[in-house]
């Protein structure tokens, strides 16, 4: 019997696919969220009521979370959004104006890339500085990118192809002595990597709260640094903020300057649980155990015939995502076999992020992506390698046990 | 006028009164959020309520934190 025809037994699936999204999330995410709908669901700064203030309490103690969480001394500063990528068109096209210069990199996702390509139009300059074939940016780079009009620098702290680390310290410190605004696209690292604004000179720092984070889909925010000159900051949207109602114009403080509406206080409600988690386990931990992961993952299929990784393969050089290729199939080929035949969800293509495939060498086709979580275990890779050994010599049967029987 | 031996502060926004809150509590200080008396503000947010007695202490525990506070009023 091979692994692939014992494995579709069995039926929980084996989730790689947490560089898209984390699953499953800790039971005290989705517990905060019910408790939050059965017992507050009031809208948090709307009105006066016990239930207002008990959800306007919530949403709070999440800011606190996430100021503790990133070194970030006012928790004031922690402004909500949908996801990382409308913090990121919150910092291009709100800090951007015609004239300005901007840098970024070669191995950005999408949700900087279409910002940017799109204040592009309007007279904003952009420079992207290159990287080397294994996605590694070269600090000097960006400093001979730098000219008089550079307004601002925006980098993924860990691209979200290979799990490769940027520099973003040496890129962060060198903003500073320039009085360039730095933006660190933390979609990757956020919860599972180190990450101090203060000590890496971050000036804004997009977070989505569904990866690493452990909250909802729908929670995301901007951490923002008090060398931002918030006059300066142009609002996405303008609308109720339950402050200053009296006038017709935005406030001009934060956060309620760029939280206009509503916001998701169900969702906040389990980003906070989730943020309080890797708080709890701590943020180091954290760290430690999905790089042994990624480690076991990079050397367990370092040694398959045919299949090739895809970066710099240095462990402490990346997080919890690893992209690699098997010859004589396609990524979506191997992503359907894992799926059907070996219980596997990963995710297989392009990752919204063209640029860091051009610069790899696998565009267009892409590559098999593996986004390992906290909450994996060491069974469930040992079983992956063996899955992607199987694959690789062209499905051959083989005695192989499932995570269970191991 | 007939002092009802509290006093109010009122903020900015509702995350700058939770805020407060959070630090008064922490002080064990005796303090209540309630709806921002209309004579203080046309808005529709929340103030803190506290023993006008604690005034001093209040104040100072906020101006610590660097809690930007709006009004501070004795209430009627």
């Amino acid at each position: 019997m091979s692994l692939a025809s014992s494995s579709r037994e069995s039926s929980t699936p084996i989730y790689f696919d947490n560089g898209a999204t984390s699953f499953p999330k800790p039971p005290a995410v989705w517990e905060a969220m019910s408790q939050f709908m059965n017992q507050v669901g009031a809208n948090p700064g709307r009105s006066g009521h016990r239930l207002s203030i008990e959800a306007a309490r919530i949403v709070y103690n999440t800011r606190e979370s996430l100021a503790r969480l990133f070194n970030l001394a006012d928790p004031l500063q922690v402004v909500f959004t949908l996801n990382a990528t409308e913090a990121l068109n919150l910092v291009v096209k709100g800090l951007l104006s015609p004239g300005d210069h901007v840098i970024t990199g070669a191995m950005e996702h999408n949700s900087v890339m279409r910002p940017l390509r799109e204040i592009e139009k309007t007279g904003v300059k952009l420079t992207v500085v290159g990287c080397s074939p294994t996605g590694e940016l070269d600090p000097d780079d960006v400093a001979k990118s730098i000219r008089t009009a550079t307004r601002l620098v925006i980098l993924t702290h860990a691209s979200n192809v290979t799990g490769g680390l940027m520099p973003i310290r040496d890129v962060g410190r060198l903003c500073r002595q320039k009085g360039i605004l730095f933006a660190v696209d933390a979609a990757q690292t956020a919860g599972c990597a180190p990450i101090d604004m203060e000590a890496d000179f971050i000036d804004l720092l997009a977070f989505t709260g569904h990866k690493a984070l452990f909250g909802p889909q729908g929670t995301g925010g901007l951490a923002i640094g008090g060398q931002v000159e918030m006059k300066t900051f142009k609002p996405l949207k303008q609308g109720g903020t339950g402050s200053r109602s009296e006038y017709e114009i935005q406030p001009d403080f934060l956060p309620d300057l760029l939280e206009s509406g509503t916001p998701n206080s169900v969702g906040i409600a389990g980003l906070g649980a989730g943020v309080d988690f890797v708080l709890t386990e701590t943020p180091a931990r954290v760290h430690r155990r999905v790089s042994m992961l990624s480690l076991r993952l990079i050397n367990g299929i370092s040694g398959i015939p045919g299949l090739g990784l895809v970066g710099d393969p240095r462990p402490e050089r990346m997080v919890s995502t690893v992209s690699f290729n098997i010859h004589g199939f396609s990524p979506s080929e191997v992503g359907l076999k894992l799926d059907d035949d070996y219980n596997i969800l990963c995710r297989v293509g392009l990752h919204c992020a063209p640029a860091a495939h051009r610069t790899l060498g696998t565009f267009p086709q892409g590559t098999v992506r593996f986004g390992l979580g906290y909450l994996n275990s060491e069974s469930e890779i040992d079983y992956a390698v063996a899955a992607l050994a199987e694959i690789a010599r062209g499905g051959t049967t083989a005695m192989l046990l499932t995570p269970e029987q191991l | 006028m007939r002092s009802s031996g509290f006093g109010v502060i009122t903020f900015n926004s509702t995350s700058h009164a939770i805020q407060a809150e959070k630090i008064c509590r922490q002080r064990e200080l005796q303090i209540k959020m309630i709806p921002t008396p209309r004579k203080l503000s046309s808005d529709c947010g929340i103030s803190l309520r506290f023993d006008w007695h604690d005034r001093e202490v209040v104040l100072a525990a906020l101006a610590e934190r660097n809690v930007e506070v709006d009004l501070v009023a004795a209430l009627e």
